[in-house]
């Protein structure tokens, strides 16, 4: 049962993308600042800092989560996918990531990396997920810039290519 | 935004966690999702010396049906509840009120139990509780109790929970065959707290709504079946709660909106007796 006192850093460790990885946080420290600050992967963005624009959003044991409601030294032992684990290659995007780039899914780009692991999580549970369920998965993300319209587009494109039913189009 | 410093306990049996309990009184606060603890402390509108996380212990995790009610345990996420399949069968109101709670990137983490420990007025899973009459079981290192939910919620986020207790699962009571359940809600966007949350349970004799969003706490009463005394009931229920104006709603209009989606669950749950 350890406890871990408030004033001193701890040791955690857990699997990011696959990989062992391990650094020193206080129990308060947010799983967005130690992602971000310890270990340096800013891929994961900071909006809100309580849960409501989804930014931060990575998969905890696969599940889709906020990073920013949830303390580091909880995830001890986790297994942590982030946005910089989506591509197969360094050259190379994800089936999802080329759709947001064909169809215009992302402007400024804040909102893209919890969006595209939340999405990710879906298609990958739901291959034949409906629109319906698109919406309601986005539903735990604010975009400010795209009106989601290019978002849902791009998802339901993703949808298709990931089922084997044909190509990207880019927009016409 | 950042969290003022705590310790945090991982504990890894009951008896750990109800010791530190014990030891750090009022101090102390359990971990379980962080959905809505994680957000208060961000916003540092609390300060607890520790935090003892529970959801590493094996006991608190198991979802059981017996005695005629579904029992679910502390470390029982939200999302594991939504995804059995036999739900919609063995408890539709529950099922349907589980949908409207946050957003599926809340589930994932957020815990049935811990939603009726933080009694939100407008949270789903405390009026789903009140409307089934279901019940909380309680447990500290001295003793265990078990409290109707309808005594339970106390006001906005109070409860009759003890400093050194915790609740170690609550039970929700099985759907009954010739009873009937409905739940819909209004609220800004999807994933919102509710402005008004409605359930209904309708049998032969009965009907039952539960309000949630209006008074400080999901408030259950009796009403006639659909009929012609039904409407001047739900006024009444209506004004008993006591709305208030505030930034998302007029108590008007959430007075008019127990009076109409109040008498449309009614009438879904009735359609649904079967
Ligand atoms: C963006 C967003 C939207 C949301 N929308 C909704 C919504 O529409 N409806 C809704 O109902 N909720 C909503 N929530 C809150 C919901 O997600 C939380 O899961 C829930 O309120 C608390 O459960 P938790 O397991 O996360 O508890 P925690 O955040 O870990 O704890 C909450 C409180 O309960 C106490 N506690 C937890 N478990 C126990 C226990 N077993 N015994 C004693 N005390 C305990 C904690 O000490 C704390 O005070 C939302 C949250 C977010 C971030
Ligand atoms: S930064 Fe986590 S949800 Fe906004
Ligand atoms: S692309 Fe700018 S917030 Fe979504």
């Amino acid at each position: 049962m350890p406890r871990l006192g408030a004033d001193r850093r701890h040791e955690v460790r857990f699997t990011l993308n696959g990989r062992p990885v391990e650094g020193e946080a206080e129990p308060r420290m947010l799983l967005t600042d130690f992602l971000r600050h310890v270990l340096g992967r800013t891929g994961t963005h900071v909006g809100c800092e309580h849960g409501v624009c989804g930014a931060c959003t990575v998969q905890i044991d696969g599940a889709p989560a906020r990073a920013c409601l949830t303390l580091a030294v909880q995830v001890e032992g986790a297994e942590i996918r982030t946005v910089e684990g989506l591509a197969p290659a360094p050259d190379r995007l994800s089936v999802l990531q080329e759709s947001f780039r064909a169809h215009h899914g992302l402007q400024c780009g804040f909102c893209t990396p919890g969006i595209l692991m939340s999405l990710d999580e879906l298609l990958s549970r739901r291959p034949d997920a409906s629109e319906d369920d698109i919406r309601h998965q986005l539903s735990g993300h604010l975009c400010r810039c795209t009106g989601y319209a290019p978002i849902m587009k791009a998802a339901l494109d993703a949808a298709r290519r990931l089922r084997g039913e044909g190509e990207t189009a880019a927009d016409a | 935004m950042k969290p003022p410093p705590f310790d945090y306990l991982r504990a890894d049996t009951l008896d750990e966690a109800l010791d530190a309990l014990a030891a750090a009184g009022p101090d102390a606060r359990v971990l379980a999702g962080g959905q809505s603890l994680l957000p208060m402390l961000n916003m540092r509108l609390v300060r607890p010396t520790i935090l003892v996380d529970v959801m590493r212990i094996g006991a608190l995790r198991t979802v059981e049906a017996r005695g005629g009610a579904l029992e679910v345990g502390a470390a029982v996420r939200q999302v594991e509840l939504e995804r059995r399949a036999d739900l919609d069968q063995t408890q539709p109101l529950l099922a349907a009120a589980l949908r409207w709670v946050g957003h599926a990137q809340t589930r994932n983490r957020g815990t049935v139990c811990g939603s009726i420990a933080h009694a939100d007025p407008s949270a789903e899973l405390p009026l789903a509780l009140v409307a089934l009459g279901g019940e909380i079981r309680l447990r500290s290192r001295r003793k265990r109790r078990v409290v109707a939910a309808e005594t339970f919620f106390a006001g906005s986020m109070a409860t009759e929970r003890r400093d050194d207790e915790m609740i170690e699962s609550v039970t929700f009571p099985l759907r009954k065959p010739g009873t009937g359940y409905a739940f819909r809600e209004i609220g800004r966007r999807h994933g919102d707290f509710a402005i008004v949350a409605c359930a209904a349970l309708v049998d032969a004799t009965s009907a039952r709504l539960a309000i949630g969003g209006v008074a400080d706490r999901p408030v259950a009463r009796a009403l006639p079946l659909p009929g012609p005394d039904l409407d001047e009931a739900l006024d009444g229920f209506a004004w008993s709660l006591e709305a208030r104006d505030d930034i998302h709603a007029t108590a008007r209009y959430r007075r008019d909106l127990v009076r109409r989606l109040g008498r449309q669950v009614i009438e879904e749950a009735a359609r649904c007796r079967g």
